[in-house]
């Protein structure tokens, strides 16, 4: 099990670090830039979502927007953990991220500090600000990849 | 009012006894009569009005016309005034696209204001794009209230349509129709009045007031879904299109295109009616009306007084509108978006909601787009106040992560 994974109070304060001081949390402007806004009538998160790529690498990830305190940390947390990784490895975390918020197997150690929101689907609710950003890219990733073909 | 007496006619809080609902301004809880006579209506009832020869047809074709007279006395209108529609998203749009977009000419200004309701407003968008009509919002203050006297400076000659609702849903201040309506008059607008949170509330006297048009769902009210009313000037119904064309609203057609349209307000309701839901309709207004609607509305502001002051009180709360009228708090926790609050009472058992409230312009106004929003009825009492309290005072940051762990 993941360290981090012991202690509730360190998940607590991770997302609240997150929270309160989001990382990566404002949009730039650029022809490389791809960009996603998310919003919908039945969640309140009104966020964008921006990546850049670098031949299969992902350079950036940014974000911005109103949101939860679950949707805002997870975002944050995503930001951290996508960039600089290559798009095969970015869509395996995603995939390893929805496995774990959807209650199905999923590897730990690819999540870092993204486990902290491994319960979330308690309150089916909140499931949505969890994934929102998360989502947003996995739409940019497909995008581009439709544009790659 | 006996709350005890009360409760024990919505079947809900037997089924839900950990829940405390403050959700009513989105929807409300139906008490036994309202679904008996569901129940009545499709075991013993079950067919079409206003077709068929059989005396089954007969009898309810005459309990949904007798529907539409209860509900005119309710609202203190006539009966050909009262027109069924499916909701007051329903009722608002027919206004607007019924008449609105039939009136109004290029440089013609609709006025509102910035708190309305996406259903309030939205149709009049769309109209104001097919006309070449204008939109002008009514200055409110820091509150949200309205100054007469600013409503007054916004009236001319130009303004053919007022659109507004009586009490704003995210609000809750009991505007002075009345007076509104008269001065709307003077200068020869109609005002169009979205009473989804007020009718069913507090007592209503379209005639009095001299409206002349009032929107309304049935859900809010106690009543069953798929249900509302417009109740329309009769003059101005007359003046006003069906948003529905097909059976029902025609007397006669021809090959050459023509139609002879039923007289109001039958034109307006095309196609068969969610009959059962309209005679359901009845059954909760008469319930209201045996409780009293004088008396629901005294005992909702009593409420609202005992929340508000525990919730101005509170520290980690900004309260948006302790002056309001109607049993709606809106309010923030400080440092918690509104929805992490709102989940955080449902772990409390609380149910309210969080967001804008399709009141997606008003954070011109509070400074706020999203906010937590307890709203009242007349079945909720005092002890759930307390606990809802407890509740958000216990609410922070902090505890609204407490369900991931
Ligand atoms: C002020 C106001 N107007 C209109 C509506 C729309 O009512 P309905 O959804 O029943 O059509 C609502 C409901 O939320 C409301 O609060």
């Amino acid at each position: 099990m993941s360290d981090i994974l012991k202690d509730p109070e360190i998940m607590r304060q991770i997302i609240m670090d997150h929270y309160q001081y989001p990382h990566h949390h404002h949009l730039k402007e650029g022809d490389d830039v791809l960009s996603k806004h998310m919003s919908s009538a039945s969640c309140i998160d009104d966020i964008t979502v921006q990546l850049v790529l670098a031949d299969d690498v992902i350079s950036e990830v940014r974000f911005d927007g109103v949101g939860c305190a679950i949707s805002t940390a997870s975002t944050s947390i995503m930001t951290e953990l996508l960039t600089g990784k290559t798009v095969d490895q970015a869509k395996d975390i995603i995939a390893q991220f929805f496995a774990m918020v959807d209650e199905r197997d999923y590897d730990e150690e690819k999540l870092e500090e993204a486990v902290v929101f491994c319960n979330v689907s308690k309150q089916a609710a909140r499931i949505k600000c969890a994934t929102i950003g998360w989502q947003a890219v996995t739409e940019m990733l497909e995008e581009a990849d439709e544009k790659g073909k | 009012m006996d709350l005890k007496k009360i409760r024990a006619d919505f079947p809900m809080f037997e089924n839900n006894p950990e829940l405390i609902y403050l959700d009513n301004a989105a929807t409300t809880f139906k008490p036994w009569p309202v679904i008996r006579k569901l129940e009545e209506f499709y075991t013993l009832k079950s067919v079409n009005i206003h077709r068929g020869e059989y005396d089954l047809s007969f009898k309810v074709s005459e309990e949904y016309d007798q529907t539409r007279e209860k509900v005119a006395d309710f609202l203190n209108c006539q009966s050909r005034e009262v027109v069924f529609t499916y909701g007051a998203s329903a009722s608002l749009n027919l206004v607007a696209f019924g008449y609105g977009r039939k009136i109004l000419k290029p440089g013609d200004v609709i006025l509102t204001t910035e708190a309305e309701h996406a259903s309030g407003i939205l149709p009049w968008f769309k109209v104001a794009e097919m006309t070449g009509a204008t939109i002008r919002y009514i200055p409110q203050g820091s509150d949200g209230q309205i100054d007469l006297k600013d409503y007054e400076a916004c009236l001319d000659k130009k303004v053919k349509v007022v659109a507004i609702a009586q009490v704003s849903n995210v609000l809750g201040y009991h505007l002075p129709i009345q007076e509104m309506a008269a001065l709307a008059h003077q200068v020869g607008a109609v005002i169009s009045v979205d009473g989804a949170q007020s009718v069913p509330h507090m007592k209503t006297d379209f005639l009095g007031w001299d409206l002349d048009f009032l929107s309304f769902s049935s859900h809010k009210m106690c009543g069953p879904g798929g249900v509302g009313v417009l109740a329309g000037k009769y003059e101005l119904l007359q003046k006003t299109d069906p948003y529905f064309y097909g059976g029902g609203a025609n007397a006669r057609f021809y090959v050459d295109g023509s139609i002879e349209l039923q007289e109001v307000p039958l034109r307006f309701e095309t196609g068969t009616p969610p009959i059962g839901e309209v005679l359901a309709l009845g059954a909760a207004v008469d319930y209201l009306s045996d409780l009293g609607m004088d008396n629901i509305q005294k005992a909702e502001y009593e409420l609202r007084q005992y929340a508000g002051a525990k919730l101005a009180a509170l520290d980690n709360v900004i309260f948006y509108n302790p002056n309001a009228q109607a049993g709606i708090l809106t309010f923030n926790v400080k440092g918690v978006f509104s929805q992490d609050a709102a989940s955080y009472l449902n772990t409390r058992h609380i149910a309210v909601r969080s967001g804008n409230h399709c009141a997606k312009i008003l954070d011109q106004i509070i400074g706020v787009g999203d906010t937590v929003r307890a709203s009242l009825y007349f079945y909720n009492t005092k002890e759930e106040i307390d606990r809802f309290i407890e509740a958000v005072a216990d609410t922070s940051l902090k505890s609204s992560l407490d369900f991931l762990f």
